[in-house]
């Protein structure tokens, strides 16, 4: 249950401005998502790009490239894709009374989708990496973001925490109770029904806890607004910085859709 | 919510700051040069963190009574803790105290300001009150965040927020923490972290409900060398019998919601028959002795 996955180095993306970074990085994902279906050399461009920012950052060339890969779950949501695409047949499977066709303009989606994916997760990793969580959420509200969703994220990230610890702790204690065959905590359906009270009584205490927290807000003064620290404003030279990577993603997208060489 | 916006607080220039010491320093023991000056300036007359309670009911919406009449007068700069058995209303009349619970009947003053509704928010900077649970008091990404809470919502200028979370994690011993999360902390940093969180609002009045509970020797010596220090108004709860007879000189022991004993803490703490009656017990006489003395420095963990 940890969402900080800040890692501490002294490098320039780390102390880049947190609100441009974000912007950045929204933008890049967006860029990414935008790149026309089969379009492999830009995407490799891009690849390139994370590795050489992951350098930058002092993560290691390879870091994100390898850290990425629990985007391949999400192969699974792709691969119909290899079945449904009208097109070129390139093979034929009978299945029963059915046939499963794969095209290859199936194909070339799947993957320019799988790939895609994979991308955008590095940039959002790089983001993770190089900033702290409670920044993030001052970088979301220094962007105006609406307060109250400022807040929930940053209740979230502290009682996710608090709740894991409890929930942890209640596993312990249903371990140490559960003496049954060896290896096998119960059967299916006990464990089920020890999960769904675990799940209640979870909800209850957050509940509690959230009247509890409440409370300690209103004696420190709070009125129904919640109000937090400002940033400082972003150096010159970062604001060029930030300038010229959103151009440089603009262009390179414009160019890819418009003369960029296609599969 | 239709809350009054942030009264500007006029009392933050560093002269009228010192003033305050000074008129601190006449009530409270003698503080140590670079103590943290604590209360604000009290109204015309009126001396700062003076707490009086008067006819106290406080009935549940489920019906439930959990204060019945309690008298209670605490004057400025006095350490009083509050024993009694679970269930005794102890949280019950400590939440009273910055109007987070409203009389059912009966007042609460604190300067001769009725606690209410409308004087709810000004009272609540005067009284600092510290919950038993950290991870309730702690509830911000960072503990400059969380420190820096109170004195934000007072409407407080930047560079006036930046100065007092710096004097309040100082005072508590956990400067240099600024920017850690709080579930990365031990819970005896973590319940000073807490403290520091009403500190910053420089309150007159320090409220602490259970604030040993949970923790570890070292985190208790700390926490109590912490209270020791401190010349404000100080109102403890707790089931801790050996630091109330270290640290407190006068007790209060609430059971049924009502006030059954209040006095020194020597002759409350040695009647024996007194304190069985309502579920207590005396504390080992090696333990005791008043005011803190003998308590090592405060351990700066950093």
């Amino acid at each position: 249950m940890e969402l900080d996955r800040h890692i501490p180095r002294d490098s320039p993306v780390h102390r880049f401005d947190p609100r441009l970074k974000l912007v950045l990085a929204v933008t890049a994902i967006v860029g990414i998502a935008l790149l026309p279906s089969g379009s492999f050399g830009a995407f490799a461009i891009v690849w390139l790009v994370t590795v050489a920012a992951s350098s930058l950052a002092r993560l290691g060339p390879w870091r994100l490239t390898r850290s990425s890969w629990i985007v391949l779950p999400f192969v699974i949501v792709a691969l119909p894709l290899i079945f449904t695409r009208p097109g070129e047949v390139l093979v034929t499977f009978d299945v029963g009374p059915f046939s499963l066709t794969i095209t290859q303009e199936g194909v070339r989606d799947a993957l320019s989708i799988v790939t895609k994916s994979w991308l955008s997760v590095q940039v959002a990793l790089l983001l993770a990496y190089t900033t702290p969580f409670p920044t993030l959420i001052d970088a979301l509200r220094s962007l105006r973001l609406p307060a109250i969703m400022v807040s929930i994220i940053s209740f979230m990230y502290r009682y996710l925490a608090v709740i894991g610890e409890a929930a942890g702790r209640m596993n312990r204690a249903r371990d140490a109770r559960s003496a049954s065959g060896a290896g096998h905590g119960g059967s299916i359906t006990w464990r089920a029904r020890v999960a769904g009270s675990m799940v209640g009584s979870l909800f209850i205490r957050s509940y509690e806890r959230s009247e509890r927290v409440y409370a300690a807000m209103l004696a420190r003064g709070f009125d129904g607004t919640l109000r937090g620290a400002v940033l400082a404003g972003p150096a010159i030279a970062e604001l060029v910085a930030f300038a010229v990577a959103l151009a440089a993603m603009a262009l390179f997208v414009a160019g890819i859709i418009l003369w960029g060489p296609r599969w | 919510m239709n809350a009054p916006p942030p009264r500007p607080v006029a009392h933050e220039h560093p002269h009228v700051h010192a003033l305050g010491q000074d008129h601190d320093h006449a009530h409270g023991q003698d503080g140590s040069p670079g103590a943290v000056p604590s209360a604000e300036v009290p109204p015309e007359g009126i001396p700062a963190g003076r707490i009086v309670i008067e006819h106290l009911h406080h009935v549940y919406p489920d019906g439930t009574e959990a204060l019945c009449g309690i008298h209670l007068v605490v004057e400025p700069g006095e350490r009083l803790a509050l024993v009694g058995p679970n269930g005794a209303g102890k949280s019950t009349l400590m939440l009273h105290l910055n109007g987070i619970l409203e009389p059912s009947h009966g007042s609460v003053s604190i300067d001769g300001v009725t606690v209410d509704r409308s004087t709810a928010r000004s009272v609540r900077a005067r009284v600092g009150l510290v919950f038993q649970d950290p991870d309730d008091q702690l509830f911000s990404p960072t503990v400059r965040e969380d420190v820096a809470f109170g004195p934000i919502h007072m409407g407080l200028p930047e560079a006036s927020i930046h100065d007092r979370v710096e004097r309040a994690l100082a005072a508590v011993g956990m400067s240099g923490f600024e920017r850690r999360v709080p579930h990365h902390l031990s819970v005896g940093q973590r319940k000073r972290v807490s403290v520091a969180t009403v500190l910053s609002m420089d309150p007159a009045i320090l409220v602490f409900d259970e604030p040993t509970a949970g923790l570890d020797p070292r985190g208790r010596r700390e926490l109590m060398a912490l209270m020791a220090s401190r010349r404000e108004t100080l109102l403890v709860s707790s089931h801790d019998m050996a630091m109330v007879a270290e640290v407190f000189p006068r007790v209060v022991i609430l059971d049924g919601g009502t006030v059954v004993a209040d006095g020194p803490a020597d002759q409350i703490l040695d009647d024996e028959v007194l304190l069985l009656a309502h579920g207590l017990e005396r504390p080992c006489r090696s333990e005791r002795g008043h005011g803190g003395q003998g308590l090592g420095p405060l351990g700066r963990t950093s």
